[in-house]
């Protein structure tokens, strides 16, 4: 079996086990899993106005997968995409509402602002790894809960005192007339495009520059890269600000598209940690974070709509989430048996 | 407020927040001096926590006083075996340990906030009945000063995390084991040459954390909130994890980190009732510890050095 089939097969074979994981414990807790699971693909696909919800929910998902998927190939672990994601939010809300401006500047500038937030947010791990070689996993997982922290008390400071901001004006805004008729006036917004096209530029950014494939090299051995005469140093602090960047953008999305405020948080969105799993499902490729998002953004949505048509509590698609993550990861033991049978069917031949 | 009555009431609030976070700091220093990396430290504790508030729902009927303490065995348990779960991926099937770990916290919450909804039909539990009782050391609280300070009416379970803590240092560096279990996570290929199993090793280290972490969650659960929802635990597993590694993966070192962190959390919280503090914006004690826990990385407040092998699967026979 060649290597390019097993390395989709074992993400398709994970989705198929997660899924079968999650029947098993809805039958063990007195629910029907065909109700179920019908429910959550009417949550997914019921009319035109939860298909235009759905992809408004993948449209983060894109991103955020992308900004863990972009670290993942420069050999980073990004777990921050959270707090980016958060900053990034931020950002573009504040933006969005301190100043009116005319939309073309407006709506790029408040889009600007949380690519900006979101990369500074990546650079304090980046820089950290390169000048301290302080491990980025455990400096992001603080930056995610000083964000949270910090974004709150700048949302007490700017709405007085408030849980919420005001809404944006609506030069900065994303929401498209166009998208809410022909979707029976679902949230999905423009930022979808702006997504697919980051998709594009990270393929790009991979496979076309220099910048690149020195990212790439750096993952593969820094050491190798070091000797070949390249800068890790510029390379890994580079790869968590753009990493950072697209997590702003996925805060973007929901600062100008989804909600057109922000409000304080007593937790995370989750969003940056599914990003994660978006990530891996798509074995950090551009296109497989294409895949991973809408999967997983599909089954976050879905999952709405199973406690009001099936009674189930919605947990059991994040469950489900989690199983598909622990199978993806251990995919070596998924290869193992993958190239068993593949040898047994050669020997029985 | 004067000063001392100031110490009177931030010194044992401090020791009250860091109890579970001593606890499962040093169930993350097991984990990780074995050379796993166990950031399903939150989950480990939700589900501590989730099981803990369960039990003393359940039977607080039938034991009576002695609920809470056997709800923290219940936690253990649940715990333990949950940590199994990470041991396989990350130690049998190679899986990546962070990866790994962000799975068991995905999944921890979100099972137990499935059964909380099956169960009660809402998104969080009754509260609890059957509560840890504070207590009066005899002798040492009648001592002035430091009588009231550190024994006068502290929970019980503030000194179990304290002793944890001395053990756990002697069981790590005072006992045979303890040396296989530091030589498995900063060699282990040396370690296997010297006859030790590596994969035995550190699979009783993740248990032991996950054992620890079930027992810190519980007690938080019993001790502070009193019931179990989606936001019970909120990061009290990564402050832990911080507290680790701001001891310098030392259990003394995140006793002495928890306890700290402690300090930060109740200051946050009871700080506006005192003079000069009230003055801090609560968001910088808030982010303190995660502050603390980057420059003690960053190398400013001395080196933090993880074990060498930590993070890396072991494979036999591969350089």
């Amino acid at each position: 079996m060649s290597n390019r089939v097993t390395n989709i097969l074992v993400p398709l074979i994970s989705v198929i086990l997660g899924l079968i994981v999650g029947a098993i414990i809805m039958l063990v807790s007195g629910y029907n899993p065909i109700s179920g699971y019908t429910a959550l693909w009417n949550g997914i696909f019921g009319d035109l106005y939860t298909i235009g919800e759905t992809l408004r929910q993948i449209t983060p998902y894109l991103l955020a997968g992308l900004a863990v998927a972009f670290a993942f190939r420069a050999g980073l672990f990004n777990i921050g995409v959270e707090g980016q994601l958060i900053v990034g939010w931020f950002a573009a809300a504040y933006v969005g509402l301190a100043v009116e401006l005319p939309k073309i500047i407006h709506l790029p500038l408040a889009i600007l602002a949380a690519a900006a937030a979101g990369a500074l947010w990546g650079f304090v791990p980046g820089l950290l790894k390169a000048k301290f070689q302080v491990h980025e996993v455990i400096v992001t997982i603080m930056m995610n809960y000083i964000a949270l922290h910090v974004t709150n008390a700048l949302i007490k400071t700017v709405s007085d005192g408030g849980d919420r901001t005001d809404k944006i004006f609506s030069s900065a805004s994303l929401r498209s007339e166009f998208f809410q008729n022909l979707t029976e006036f679902s949230r999905l917004h423009y930022g979808i495009l702006l997504a697919l096209i980051m998709v594009a530029v990270m393929w790009i950014i991979l496979e076309k520059t220099t910048l690149g494939y020195e990212l790439k090299a750096v993952g593969f051995n820094h050491n190798a890269s070091k000797y070949a005469g390249m800068n890790v140093n510029k390379n890994i602090i580079l790869a968590m600000v753009i990493s950072g960047a697209f997590a702003g953008l996925a805060g973007a999305m929901e600062a100008l598209g989804t909600f057109e405020y922000v409000s304080s948080k007593g937790g995370f969105t989750g969003i940056g940690f599914d990003g994660i799993a978006v990530a891996l499902l798509g074995m950090n490729t551009p296109l497989g974070v294409i895949f991973g998002a809408t999967l997983f953004g599909s089954l976050k949505y879905g999952a709405l709509n199973m406690p009001n048509a099936a009674g189930i509590p919605l947990e059991i698609v994040e469950i489900v989430i989690a199983v598909i993550i622990f199978f993806v990861a251990s995919g070596y033991i998924i290869r193992l048996l993958l190239l068993r049978a593949a040898n047994k069917k050669k020997e029985a031949k | 407020m004067s000063f001392i009555e100031v110490l009177y009431f931030i010194i044992p609030s401090a020791i009250f927040y860091a109890a579970p976070l001593i606890l499962v700091a040093i169930g993350g220093v097991f984990s990780e001096k074995s050379g796993v990396v166990n950031i399903g430290l939150e989950g480990l504790m939700v589900i501590g926590a989730f099981t803990g508030i369960l039990f003393n729902l359940f039977f607080a009927d039938t034991f009576g006083g002695a609920t809470p303490w056997l709800a923290l065995v219940a936690a253990m348990v649940a715990a333990l075996l949950l940590s199994l779960l990470h041991a396989v991926a990350s130690i049998s099937f190679r899986a990546d340990q962070v990866v790994s770990g962000v799975a068991i916290n995905l999944l921890a919450i979100a099972l137990s906030l499935y059964l909380v909804k099956k169960i009660f039909g809402k998104g969080q539990t009754d509260f609890i009945t059957e509560r840890f009782s504070r207590y009066s050391v005899p002798v040492l609280s009648d001592i002035p000063f430091i009588g009231d300070l550190f024994f006068k009416s502290i929970y019980n379970t503030s000194f179990f995390a304290i002793g944890v803590a001395v053990f756990a240092w002697f069981v790590i560096y005072k006992t045979p084991f303890g040396l296989r279990l530091r030589a498995v996570g900063e060699h282990p290929m040396a370690a296997d040459t010297m006859g030790i199993n590596v994969t035995k090793m550190r699979y009783i280290a993740v248990m032991i954390s996950g054992a620890l972490a079930g027992i810190g969650g519980a007690i938080y659960a019993q001790t502070i909130s009193n019931d179990f929802g989606h936001a019970t635990i909120n990061g009290q597993g990564f402050m832990a994890l911080a507290a680790m590694i701001f001891g310098k993966w030392h259990p003394l070192g995140a006793m002495g980190a928890a306890l700290f962190f402690g300090l930060a959390q109740s200051l946050s919280i009871a700080g506006s009732r005192i003079p000069i503090i009230s003055e801090v914006p609560s968001v910088i004690l808030l982010i303190l510890p995660y502050v603390l826990t980057i420059l003690a990385l960053a190398g400013f407040i001395g080196k933090a050095n993880a074990p060498k092998a930590n993070g890396k699967p072991y494979i036999k026979g591969q350089r």
